[in-house]
């Protein structure tokens, strides 16, 4: 299999999840965007460990790192969105945004 | 073609499609659905990589835990489940272009750097052998993840917490 197919399905799915991270007003579907963009990182890890075939798997090892992290990531993350809600009533960015300047 | 490289070019489409409609879609719902597509493919081209551990892995946290957060998350905070429910910032062309240079830009790295290259010899990333790298060479960032893993569920715990207090 040629290393270019996951490499740029990899850039392919960073850039969609850099927009979603951008474009959406709900602070959760920002946090979606946030995995996109991990999962394109894996999926580059992935790649190399398959292409170098070395013995000590590092790519596989550091992907199942990153899964981990995300875990941690999306757990924290979605702890902080209800505190919002709780202290604000939304978790429109925008919305959260003007308040705080206001 | 062979067989794994049609099947990776079939699974890349779903996955892209399936992500930008996760990042599109103007259904709340929808949109941490169509992740679960999103990243079932993604663990689908991780086993034609032969890394079939991390696909198994991929289902169980990704599509298993973090989705289940996710639309946990939109059912606490009171979101709006119908349609037109997820509505977009204005700078949305803003986004939609840096998203599409950040993709631009990686995929002409990776093609400047990697063109012609072949995945071949692969050493399949069983459970056996990714757990002896795991425990023996990877150990200490292991145990370091394990640590990082119980401040963040701590964390998580006392900013709900204090919310609620208040």
């Amino acid at each position: 299999m040629p290393l270019l197919y996951p490499l740029l399905l990899s850039a392919a799915l960073f850039g969609i999840g850099l927009y979603g991270v951008l474009a959406r007003r709900n602070a959760v579907l920002v946090l979606v965007g946030i995995e996109l963009m991990l999962n394109a990182v894996n999926l580059q890890l992935v790649a190399y460990d398959a292409w170098f075939a070395e013995t000590l798997h590092t790519g596989q090892v550091l992907t199942l790192f990153v899964i981990a992290l995300a875990a941690a990531e999306i757990g924290l993350g979605l702890a902080i969105v209800l505190a919002m809600f709780r202290a604000t009533g939304t978790i429109d960015v925008d919305a959260v945004e003007r308040e705080v300047e206001a | 073609m062979s067989l794994p490289e049609g099947v990776f070019l079939v699974m890349s489409a779903v996955a892209i499609v399936s992500a930008v409609l996760a990042v599109g879609s103007r259904h709340l719902v929808h949109a941490a659905l169509w992740l679960v597509v999103t990243l079932g493919a993604v663990a689908g081209c991780f086993v034609l990589m032969t890394a079939e551990l991390l696909a198994w892995v991929q289902v169980l946290v990704y599509v298993g835990a973090v989705v289940v957060l996710v639309v946990f998350a939109l059912m606490l905070t009171r979101s709006p489940t119908g349609a037109r429910s997820a509505e977009v910032t204005a700078n949305r062309p803003v986004a939609a272009v840096l998203g599409l240079l950040a993709a631009v830009g990686l995929g002409a790295t990776v093609v400047a750097g990697f063109r012609g290259e072949r995945i071949t010899g692969a050493r399949p990333g069983t459970a056996e052998s990714i757990g002896d790298a795991l425990f023996t060479h990877w150990v200490l960032g292991f145990e370091v993840l394990s640590v990082v893993l119980l401040a963040a569920l701590v964390a998580a715990i006392v900013i709900a917490r204090s919310g609620s207090e208040r």
